[in-house]
């Protein structure tokens, strides 16, 4: 990334030399993309995200097309908010946090019944909150027969790392990532536009990207977020193997504190994502001990003034009230080790003991 | 920290004293509002304040605690014609409860906060709760249901000094701050929109008779649970004649009814108080009553009546109180707060 940010500035939709060079890093970019994600260069574009890219895959469609949009109920919300914008529709989950293909079908089903024209179903490919992977060739199946003029979208920025997303591409007709969730620079997203969709461009102006995304490319951006998905690919076999082994070593561990409920089953989850549930405690109270023991996790998703906010995965899935309360995310990545591992153990460990021996003491104190 | 300048400064000088300090804002209202405590710019100046002192910040939802225990019961209120005061109630259940548990649970010594207040001591050592050195500004009133077990577990840095002063100090340190106006409206209601508006979309308004002690119908209100006990404007009565007040409030019979009166019908000797909370020991002779959070105090008398009530006779016929507003008594120097409650409704 750093010619293109310290020395080389042009800008690539120019015409002279300099432009050239940076046209070529683009180029080059995008083709290492295409191959990575099984798809044609042509098809992909850049964009500022992951929520630029799900918003063009909405709104785009939405524009183009009318009609009804319809997602699963688990979507991020850079999915979800436009369908609801735009007055789609959404379906019901399983308990374990995949995509209900009896419901997709009756939402099919009932527009096509109804008269109405469905432009976009999207489905995520790996759930961002508990990590459940959806069957996307099962849903294109679905979506093929009762609905053979939509396009299928699927957000898969948290797939990048654990899926090899040429088996993805192949079922879809619209796909989203965001390159820092695979190792690459914040500010840079993809989107993969094939089977000849025509979603509405969101940006307009200059027209670049085939006039499907205006404004400058990001060179160093596109450099970085290439590099970065090759890397995963090359490695993505090995990297999830060993993730998956540590990360249900966690699982196992944590089980074993007492009161603490996995989310879902881990068998329908990619190997990055460890959520669970506590009986007793508060997230919120419980990050504020890990943060302090440099433990860094999450529990659902922060809202404009920081604050953790309750989880509309968590609701849709049908975690009860009182275990939402007490959500806890971990995450692995690429370089998480063994090490990591024990120590994030032994903090949540003490961390939950400590909240749970002070709240003892303090309802003795008040008896 | 609101993200006001009080709370701002009240870290700021606990943090120079050395202690380990961290701040934090509640996240109390989800909804529409452009005047409280937690919207995200007034969390963007705590976050700010917090970095520039140097400080952790951290954010904590209590928004389905802040419903539970203020919002509804404010809407409830307001439903029989009580006149609540959701402040005192967020100090009870938020900052003095919620957020003090909170505290405990993650090992911290005491809950300061920016308010106007100071924590002294007894003669034999007991914590008493006493008026802010500003009493232009002073919050004792609003805090008067935290307990002498309580404030051994909180800090009221900022107590001792005027508002100038603490304005002073912020701009010394460079506050962003410094120079934002006191916040002054209840903080899920906003400005713009008002509190029909708010109590509009969650509770049928109904329109009440206006009538003078005889029962004759001299004027109609568009929403009785806008009425509140003492008002003279906006009840619909032709102007000219004396002004008349609002002495009673029946919002709970099929015909809602508004009584109105003279300045003399609101006087009464004596006011029964609810829900009371005692600093220290329950207490009972001659005390001083402050009725609003920055009226005036006045001598009465106090004695029980049943468990957590009180009867207070006025050494001088008084102006009625609104039920549902806090009546907090204060020791006859006027320095401390002996407990409070709620008034109840007195008879016509």
């Amino acid at each position: 990334m750093r010619p293109w940010q310290e020395t080389h500035f042009a800008n690539p939709s120019g015409s002279h030399r300099a432009a050239r060079l940076a046209r070529q890093a683009v180029d080059e970019a995008r083709e290492l993309i295409a191959a990575s994600l099984g798809v044609n260069s042509g098809d992909v574009v850049f964009t500022g995200g992951g929520t630029e890219s799900d918003n063009y895959a909405i709104s785009g469609s939405v524009r183009s097309r009318g009609g009804l949009a319809v997602c699963s109920a688990i979507e991020h919300h850079a999915v979800l908010d436009p369908v609801q914008h735009h007055g789609g529709v959404t379906v019901a989950v399983t308990r374990d946090g995949q995509i209900d293909t009896d419901d997709l079908r009756v939402v099919l089903n009932d527009a096509s019944s109804s008269g109405q024209h469905v432009p976009v179903v999207s489905v995520m490919t790996v759930n961002n909150e508990v990590g459940s992977v959806n069957d996307i060739a099962k849903v294109a199946a679905i979506v093929r027969e009762l609905a053979p003029a939509a396009w299928l979208h699927t957000d898969a920025v948290q797939a990048a790392c654990w899926i090899d997303l040429s088996e993805i591409t192949q079922h879809v007709d619209l796909l989203s990532l965001s390159a820092h969730k695979f190792g690459g620079p914040k500010g840079v997203g993809l989107m993969v536009v094939s089977n000849g969709a025509t979603p509405e461009p969101i940006l307009l102006g200059g027209g670049q990207e085939r006039g499907r995304r205006s404004g400058t490319i990001d060179v160093a951006g596109a450099v970085g977020a290439a590099a970065a998905l090759n890397m995963t690919t090359l490695t993505r076999t090995e990297t999830s193997n060993r993730v998956r082994a540590l990360r249900d070593e966690l699982l196992a561990a944590l089980l074993e504190i007492g009161g603490v409920n996995e989310t879902v089953s881990r068998s329908v989850t990619a190997p990055g994502i460890a959520h669970i549930c506590l009986d007793d405690l508060d997230s919120e109270a419980l990050l504020f001990m890990l943060d302090e023991a440099d433990v860094y996790a999450s529990a659902a998703s922060a809202c404009a003034s920081g604050a953790m906010e309750s989880s509309h995965v968590l609701s849709a899935i049908g975690v009860a009230d009182e275990l939402r309360s007490g959500a806890l995310r971990l995450s692995l990545g690429h370089s998480t080790s063994a090490n990591d591992i024990d120590r994030a153990v032994s903090s949540i460990t003490r961390s939950i003991q400590l909240l749970r021996d002070r709240r003892a003491a303090r309802k003795q104190r008040a008896t | 920290m609101s993200g006001g300048v009080d709370s701002s400064v009240a870290a700021a000088l606990l943090h120079e004293q050395g202690h380990d300090v961290v701040g934090v804002t509640m996240r109390l209202w989800g909804g529409e509002s452009d005047t409280g405590c937690c919207s995200v710019s007034d969390v963007d100046d705590a976050r700010r304040v917090a970095q520039q002192i140097g400080i952790e910040h951290v954010v904590f939802n209590f928004s389905d605690e802040f419903d539970q225990h203020v919002v509804q019961p404010y809407v409830d209120a307001h439903q029989k014609g009580i006149t609540p005061n959701p402040c005192i109630e967020c100090n009870r259940h938020l900052k003095f409860e919620r957020l003090a548990e909170r505290a405990d649970e993650l090992g911290f010594d005491a809950v300061a906060t920016g308010h106007h207040a100071r924590i002294g001591v007894h003669g034999d050592g007991r914590l008493r709760l006493e008026r802010g050195a500003d009493l232009a500004k002073d919050q004792s009133y609003v805090l008067h249901m935290v307990t002498a077990s309580a404030l051994a577990h909180t800090s009221f840095p900022i107590g001792h000094m005027t508002k100038e002063e603490v304005r002073a100090h912020a701009a010394r340190l460079g506050l962003r701050t410094a120079m934002k106006p006191d916040s002054q409206d209840v903080c899920f209601i906003s400005r713009a929109d008002g509190r029909e508006h708010f109590l509009g979309h969650r509770i049928p308004l109904r329109t009440a008779r206006v009538v003078d002690r005889a029962g004759t119908q001299v004027g109609e209100v568009p929403s009785v649970e806008m009425v509140t006990l003492g008002q003279r404007r906006g009840l619909g009565v032709p102007g000219g004649g004396p002004v008349r007040y609002v002495i009673g409030v029946d919002a709970s019979s099929e015909t809602p009814t508004v009584v109105v009166g003279d300045a003399d019908d609101l006087l009464v000797s004596s006011q029964k108080v609810h829900s009371m909370t005692w600093v220290d020991e329950p207490f009972e002779g001659e005390a001083l009553a402050q009725t609003s959070a920055h009226g005036d105090s006045r001598p009465c008398s106090v004695a029980t009546t049943a468990a957590r009530e009180v009867r207070i006779e006025w050494g001088l016929r008084s102006t009625r109180i609104a039920p549902g507003q806090s009546v907090v008594l204060y020791d006859p120097t006027n320095t401390w707060v002996i407990g409070g409650g709620i008034a109840e409704r007195s008879p016509l």
